[in-house]
């Protein structure tokens, strides 16, 4: 016990107070102490003895089972659908939301049947290794074209894997996204 | 500054507790002077997990700065940002929807559990139990469910923002908190009975690390490491934020002025989040989550500061502004940096072993101490 000088501790019993009065005082806390010693005990033991209260979860081996929230921000992806059409436009709302530089749009320009020149996206390049999951990149994207995915185990054995370009290969953006 | 090892003049050794120590919850480094088993001094070296988080946010932009504070006070990383986007909304005058203001006191209050949960197990490891910590991540887990569910994330959301809050709340997200109430109320008497009760604990935390209520304002000290102390000093009761004048709680407030106290603070704290939750889970409103902003915030030239009471007492965010899309200069008040100076006021005279005790009735976060 400490000795703080500036605290005096009304609730222990003096040590000087002696006789049969100390004593008995001595024998409660001794008979309290023990008392809610095995309260707590006999809390363990319960869960000793009920293991279906247990609820710990056994990952990895329930990663079959294992249903992550649709919100939860796991990485950024581009959505493609089946004809493997994007909705980006490039216009880098994105880009500029990202507090990180996470994101970097490279542009280029395709020929239209019509021989005008249309801006649209080379690469979608993004950078999950500076990524903080902020989600703002999806409240920025005015298409809806990237969400959060529900990926987690991210760990690779080469940093320059994390580097990814999020447009497929030979996607190209939908027909009548502005 | 003393020297980091060997002995003084006058016979007193000088020993290291950390930066790498299980016990200090995180990179907190302590030079302590010991004589004998007398603490005589202690010295608190900060500096390990300095990240200049002020100086990041003067290139980031309103919207941008919100989500680095959820790195500073980790455990109540909700009631950060809501400082944030609070002091923001202040410059741009923007009314926040009534909907969004309910949603926001529910996530803090949620936070404020979390938070006292994790502190409670952590403080009964501090002291050598170990189970109580399962205990208290148990009840934990299922308020990280509701917040992955709602936020998307466990523990930094980035849910705040300058407006009212990113996303709706999920359509679970009643139905979840009603059954975490009914949870938290079944098995909070679990946790008087295995730790406040126990008298290895009690003999422990009575009269350990004195703190007057003159020496908790002296120092600084907020939250419930002042309320341990009877110094009143709740900023939802002082300085009312969104919708805290109109709902029903009590000030916790205990005179023991020792680590039992600021315990009891922190414990009886939790019943009152409840009793705030029950009033507001069945009262959302109805309307917009988030008000109508313009895609590029611009706060008019001055300075604004708003603070809120986090789980370990008082945030405060400053910003001063000249006019531009980024701020000119931010000032965190971060509530444990004050609180870990009290340290060795309350440390001095006390034995070693009950160091750690003290320093976990501070309830201390590093990285919100040292940003």
């Amino acid at each position: 016990m400490s000795n703080n000088s500036n605290y005096k501790d009304s609730s222990k019993a003096s040590p000087s107070g002696g006789g049969l009065e100390g004593a008995s005082s001595y024998l409660k806390d001794i008979f309290n102490g023990l008392k809610s010693l095995v309260i707590g005990l006999r809390r363990t033991f319960y869960y000793f003895t009920h293991h279906k209260e247990i609820i710990t979860q056994q990952y990895p081996d329930n990663r079959e089972t294992m249903n992550l929230p649709e919100r939860f921000k796991g990485e950024v992806v581009m959505l493609h659908d089946e004809n493997n059409e994007h909705a980006c436009t490039g216009c880098t709302a994105c880009e500029l939301a990202c507090p990180n530089a996470t994101i970097k749009i490279i542009t280029k320009f395709d020929i239209t049947p019509e021989g005008k020149k249309k801006k649209a996206i080379d690469k979608f390049v993004y950078h999950l290794e500076l990524c903080t999951m902020c989600n703002l990149c999806i409240v920025a994207c005015p298409t809806d074209a990237i969400k959060m995915a529900q990926t987690f185990e991210h760990s690779v054995f080469n940093r320059a894997d994390l580097t990814k370009v999020l447009n497929k290969p030979g996607s190209k953006i939908r027909e009548g996204v502005e | 500054m003393v020297e980091e090892i060997g002995t003084t003049t006058d016979g007193d050794i000088i020993i290291n507790v950390g930066p790498q120590h299980p016990a200090t919850h995180g990179v907190l480094h302590l030079v302590i002077t010991i004589n004998g088993e007398t603490i005589k001094k202690v010295e608190p070296h900060l500096g390990f997990i300095h990240r200049s988080i002020e100086k990041m946010c003067e290139s980031l932009s309103y919207r941008q700065f919100i989500y680095v504070t959820s790195r500073m006070d980790y455990l109540s990383s909700h009631i950060n940002n809501h400082a944030c986007a609070l002091c923001v909304e202040k410059g741009l005058q923007i009314e926040v929807p009534s909907r969004a203001q309910v949603i926001r006191v529910l996530m803090d209050e949620l936070t404020r559990i979390a938070s006292h949960e994790l502190w409670w197990g952590a403080m009964a490891m501090d002291l050598g139990a170990f189970t109580p910590f399962f205990h208290a991540f148990r009840e934990r887990e299922s308020i990280n469910d509701i917040m992955e569910e709602t936020c998307g994330a466990r523990l930094t959301m980035n849910y705040m923002v300058p407006g009212g809050v990113m996303q709706d709340i999920h359509p679970n997200f009643q139905t979840r908190v009603k059954n975490f109430i009914t949870l938290y109320k079944s098995k909070v008497g679990e946790y008087n009975e295995l730790v406040t009760g126990n008298i290895i604990f009690q003999n422990r935390m009575k009269g350990i690390g004195y703190l007057s209520s003159e020496d908790a304002i002296s120092f600084g000290c907020t939250g419930p490491t002042a309320r341990g102390s009877g110094v009143s000093c709740d900023t939802r009761k002082l300085y009312p934020y969104e919708i805290y004048n109109q709902l029903q709680f009590d000030e916790i407030l205990e005179t023991g002025c020792d680590s039992f106290a600021r315990y009891m603070v922190r414990v009886r704290e939790m019943n009152q989040s409840i009793r705030i939750i029950e009033q507001l889970i069945d009262n959302i409103p109805e309307g917009d989550f988030q008000a109508k902003t313009k895609a590029v915030l611009k706060l008019p030239k001055g300075e604004f500061y708003q603070r809120v009471e986090t789980a370990r007492g008082e945030f405060g965010v400053y910003i001063v502004s000249e006019g531009g899309t980024t701020p000119y200069r931010i000032k965190f008040r971060s509530p444990g940096f004050s609180n870990l100076s009290a340290l060795d006021h309350i440390a001095r005279g006390s034995k070693l072993g009950d160091l750690v005790a003290m320093m976990g009735t501070l309830d201390l976060v590093i990285p919100d101490i040292d940003r």
